[in-house]
């Protein structure tokens, strides 16, 4: 079920979308049986901003990590179509697959305490990725990453070359994430819960931040998150997911149009203020959206 | 809005600063208290614990005069506190006694042996690290492999097989069977008088002298035992490697190291086991440890002239003086080892560092 | 959507069930769910076999033996071979039966082993528990306590023992079991200090429970399970050191059928007749690798979160 033309990017002319996926299933065995995270997922992503919005155990974070091959090994992933710009990431090799991760398709993770390395310095993580994708010399490197580091507007980015990851705060240490998955200059961005992990007025910031490098540099995003209000003020479209499936896909303008009663529960949430607050809505979760 | 960030943190380490003193403070406490303790203990068995404890070190058939010499020196006439006191003082300036089968202060008897202990420990814990630790890893990233059941199968047993009897057999099949290597001792007979030892080790000294004859002899002596501890060792070094990789690779950086676009070799190398890294070298000094334990009955085995066979000889000739005092320096040595890999991780763990 | 037939006692369903009518219902089927992870590991089943058979054979040696384990026939049977006739495992120098011996042998094996269970179990599970709810200085104190035993190597330490005391079992079980509390007493401990400050330990205290009463019938019950299998993890090696000492002439004393001092009177004939030296290792082997199994089968099967490694 696909809105939209998905063949017109922004700019009218007629390209490969940057991602196109059709009928994704992720499948997990577990002891009691078979187990499927992601039932038959379809969209296609230009270079805009698409929202992901699900609670927990709604798939979309397994979504994210099934299209950069992230997912863990036992599990069984299959699509009708899984493209970026036209080719397939399926039936590619291993090898051509991690090449992609990093330099045209980037992920960054929800917490930087955990996601970033605890025994190596913020300046080394960073070269690390340039240097995996690119032929650059020492000096060169760390040049490109105290840019990088000064476009995410981190101050002295000289002093927190040097430093742990623990010796940072959560905001800086999302910043330090983003500058280390974009300094490749990918074409496409996967934010898996960017600023769950962040205080309410650093997520703002981080925000900002991301907004600002996405639009300079011509990504595509998709944002991942639980909250439906956050995705629908940073994002062009909005994919509601519930127990692995879409269930509704609308511009972020057209949220207020909504039809499926989740989407309609979830806004419903989500009180006005000054409307009548009692009794606060509670989401009735019928058994027939988990089909 | 950003700056504040950096210098919070570093404000917070300067602050941390003077701990730093208080914690050395605590650690010197610690370790006094605790030597202290292995005093107590071995003054315990050695005057407490007998009925008669000059007849235990000089054995019961002696003469009643030198029995009651030995009372005197002993001062078993006095307090029980007041001759814990003496103790004290007599092991701090490194007097453990005399030893009655060599009739040598039990120091002196030790300081000879114990170096050869040391030379074997030392390549039983590399043998069980360099093998050890690659398998612990192969094991889990390939876990629940065939690789994986094997590994697991040579720990488990390693920590079932008793350590002599293994050294039994081996001894029948490598030196009786097939001569690959030499026994007893650790040098031939025809080297013995004609090499001097430096340090007391003595690979270190024949390849340091370029006596290349004598460092094969050598080697024909220590690998048997050597790997025997080594065994035993690698059991317990690939166990716990197995354990850490297994969390690290379920962490968080790991996913995003792949993310990065990384090869899965140089997040296993770099990534996981540089994090896996700081409880292992823990655990390998513990390991270390272990087999100063592990030597007691392998020196048994092997006639290795170790601070084990020091002890258990002398156990044999009921001379407690010796048996006490081996006893007490494995134990310094046992603490002293514990300590410093404390300190290790301490140093390691960035997280701790600064 | 209540229940709307009560369910069968001791049925699958009632042992299932996650609405337990009773404390014994509880306990039933809490000892069943560990049961039914425990059986799906094939190796700990293979553990439990083992030590299962070797209490059957501790029991029953008289019965199962074919000759005499201490008396043999020095004339006629010294030193014949495994599979000669009546012999399977071959005699010793005295013309004793290596089967019988072994036989015989796994009665002192399990009282070596139950014994230092017995004694150092509940002591460190004492001294872990009070030292941990106490805290403080009495705290401090115990832990210095254990520290410094947990300084010494377990079969150094037990060495000096038996020599200060004498060679002979007792003494070897003393010395192991003063050896063995420590990392008990450090297991409850930390056990301990989790729940210290729980809720329902400060219901029980404000129902005016002294701190007597709380140690013992509240804390100590949930330290049971790690320390259950810390015992019988530890079990192998307690084993292993028995038959050290029993190798050094410490153990058992003589024409007692001690493993570890079968192998030390094997040595001499090792080149030529290598069984009497060869079986009580395999003995040893296979008891300590069931303790092993069995300890890793209820590791997993008790604690979840370990069971992946």
């Amino acid at each position: 079920m696909m809105m939209g033309n998905p063949s017109v990017n922004m700019t009218g002319t007629t390209e490969a979308p940057l991602l196109a996926v059709d009928d994704l299933r992720v499948t997990f065995p577990t002891r009691t049986g078979e187990v499927t995270a992601v039932r038959g997922v379809s969209f296609t992503l230009g270079k805009e901003r698409l929202g992901i919005v699900g609670e927990s155990g709604s798939g979309k974070s397994q979504t994210g990590r099934a299209i950069m091959g992230l997912t863990a090994g036992h599990a069984k992933i299959t699509a009708n179509k899984l493209e970026f710009r036209g080719r397939d990431l399926l039936s590619m090799p291993k090898s051509e697959r991690r090449h992609i991760r990093g330099k045209q398709i980037a992920m960054i993770l929800q917490d930087p305490k955990y996601s970033l390395n605890p025994v190596m310095t913020i300046g080394r993580q960073i070269v690390e990725t340039l240097k995996t994708h690119e032929k650059v010399s020492g000096a060169q490197a760390k040049e490109r990453v105290i840019a990088m580091l000064e476009a995410v507007q981190i101050r002295d980015p000289g002093r927190v070359y040097d430093l742990y990851p623990h010796e940072v705060s959560g905001g800086m240490g999302q910043r330090v994430m983003i500058a280390m998955m974009l300094i490749c200059g990918p074409e496409l961005l996967i934010a898996d819960e960017p600023t769950s992990a962040l205080d309410v007025t650093v997520q703002l910031d981080v925000l900002d931040i991301l907004d600002k490098l996405v639009s300079e540099r011509g990504m595509g995003l998709i944002f991942v998150s639980h909250d439906l209000r956050l995705v629908s003020s940073f994002c062009d479209r909005v994919l509601v997911m519930y127990a692995g499936r879409v269930v509704e896909e609308l511009a972020s303008a057209d949220l207020s149009k909504a039809s499926h009663p989740y989407t309609l529960g979830l806004l419903n949430c989500l009180p006005t203020i000054g409307s009548n607050r009692h009794p606060l809505p509670v989401l009735d979760r019928k058994p027939e959206w988990s089909l | 809005m950003t700056l504040p960030d950096v210098t919070t943190v570093t404000r917070r380490n300067r602050r941390r600063a003077p701990s730093i003193v208080k914690g050395t403070l605590r650690f010197l406490i610690t370790a006094a208290t605790t030597f202290l303790g292995l005093l107590a203990v071995t003054f315990f068995i050695g005057r407490v614990v007998p009925i008669d404890p000059a007849l235990a070190i000089v054995g019961d058939r002696a003469p009643a005069h030198v029995v009651e010499r030995v009372r005197e020196e002993l001062g078993l006439n006095l307090p029980l506190y007041h001759q814990f006191w003496i103790y004290i003082k007599q092991a701090l300036t490194g007097d453990f006694g005399t030893s009655v089968l060599t009739t040598n202060p039990v120091m002196t008897d030790i300081a000879r042996v114990f170096p050869a202990t040391i030379e074997l420990a030392t390549i039983g814990t590399l043998i069980g690290a360099v093998i050890g630790v690659p398998l612990g890893v192969l094991a889990a990233v390939k876990r629940g492999s065939i690789a994986d059941q094997i590994v697991r199968i040579i720990g488990l047993i390693g920590y079932s097989v008793p350590i002599f009897w293994l050294g039994l057999l081996s001894l029948v099949v490598f030196y009786a069977k097939l001569r690959w290597v030499a026994y007893p001792g650790r040098i031939d007979i025809a080297y013995e008088y004609t090499f001097t030892s430096v340090t007391g080790f003595f690979l270190v000294d024949a390849i340091w002298q370029g006596e290349w004859e004598v460092v094969w002899d050598l080697f024909r002596h220590i690998i048997l035992p050597g790997c025997l501890l080594g065994y035993f060792s690698l059991a317990y070094i690939s166990r716990m490697t197995r354990s850490f990789m297994l969390t690290e690779l379920s962490q968080e950086y790991v996913v995003a190291a792949r993310a990065k676009g990384l090869s899965e070799t140089r997040i296993i190398w770099f990534h996981a086991l540089r994090n896996a890294a700081v409880p292992l070298i823990t655990v390998i000094a513990l390991s270390y440890a272990g087999l100063l334990e592990g030597s007691v009955l392998t020196e048994t085995i092997f006639s290795w002239p170790g601070l084990g066979l020091y002890i258990t000889n002398s156990l044999q000739n009921a001379d407690m003086n010796a048996v006490l005092g081996g006893t007490l320096v494995i134990g310094m040595v046992f603490v002293a080892i514990n300590l410093f890999s404390d300190l290790l991780y301490r140093t390691l763990d960035p997280r701790t560092r600064r | 959507m209540s229940e709307v037939e009560p369910l069968k006692p001791y049925s699958r369903a009632w042992l299932l069930s996650d609405r337990p009518t009773s404390r014994h219902q509880a306990r039933i089927g809490r000892a069943y769910v560990v049961w039914r992870q425990f059986s799906e590991n094939r190796l700990a089943l293979l553990g439990l076999f083992i030590i299962l058979g070797l209490i059957f054979i501790a029991i029953f040696a008289n019965v199962l033996a074919p000759h005499n384990p201490v008396q043999g026939d020095l004339r006629n049977s010294r030193l014949l071979p495994p599979g000669s006739a009546g012999f399977l495992l071959g005699t010793d120098d005295q013309g004793r039966d290596i089967l019988s011996r072994l036989l015989y042998g796994s009665r002192l094996t399990l009282f070596v082993v139950v014994l230092v269970a017995v004694i150092a179990a509940p002591v460190g599970l004492i001294v872990g528990t009070v030292s941990g709810y106490a805290g403080g200085w009495v705290d401090a104190i115990l832990m210095r306590i254990t520290d410094i035993f947990l300084a010494f190597p377990k079969l150094v330490l037990a060495l000096a023992l038996v020599a200060a005391l004498g060679p002979g079992i007792e003494n070897a079980v003393l010395a192991i079991a003063v050896t063995s509390w420590p990392p008990y007493a450090r297991i409850a401990r930390a056990e301990t200090m989790t729940f210290r400050n729980s809720e329902f330990i400060s219901a029980v205290k404000l129902m005016g429970a002294s701190p007597f009463r709380i140690v013992l019938r509240h804390v100590m019950p949930l330290c049971m399970s790690s320390l259950i299998v810390r015992v019988t993890l530890d079990m192998a090696g307690i084993i292993l050191t028995a038959a050290g000492l029993g190798f050094l002439g410490l153990g058992a004393q003589p024409p007692l059928p001690e493993w570890g001092a079968m192998i030390a009177s094997g040595r001499r004939f090792i080149l030529d007749q290598w069984w009497v030296a060869a079986m009580p290792g395999i003995a040893i082997l296979i008891v300590s690798l069931g303790f092993n199994l069995l300890g890793d089968g209820l590791r997993d099967a008790l604690d979840p979160k370990e069971a992946g490694q």
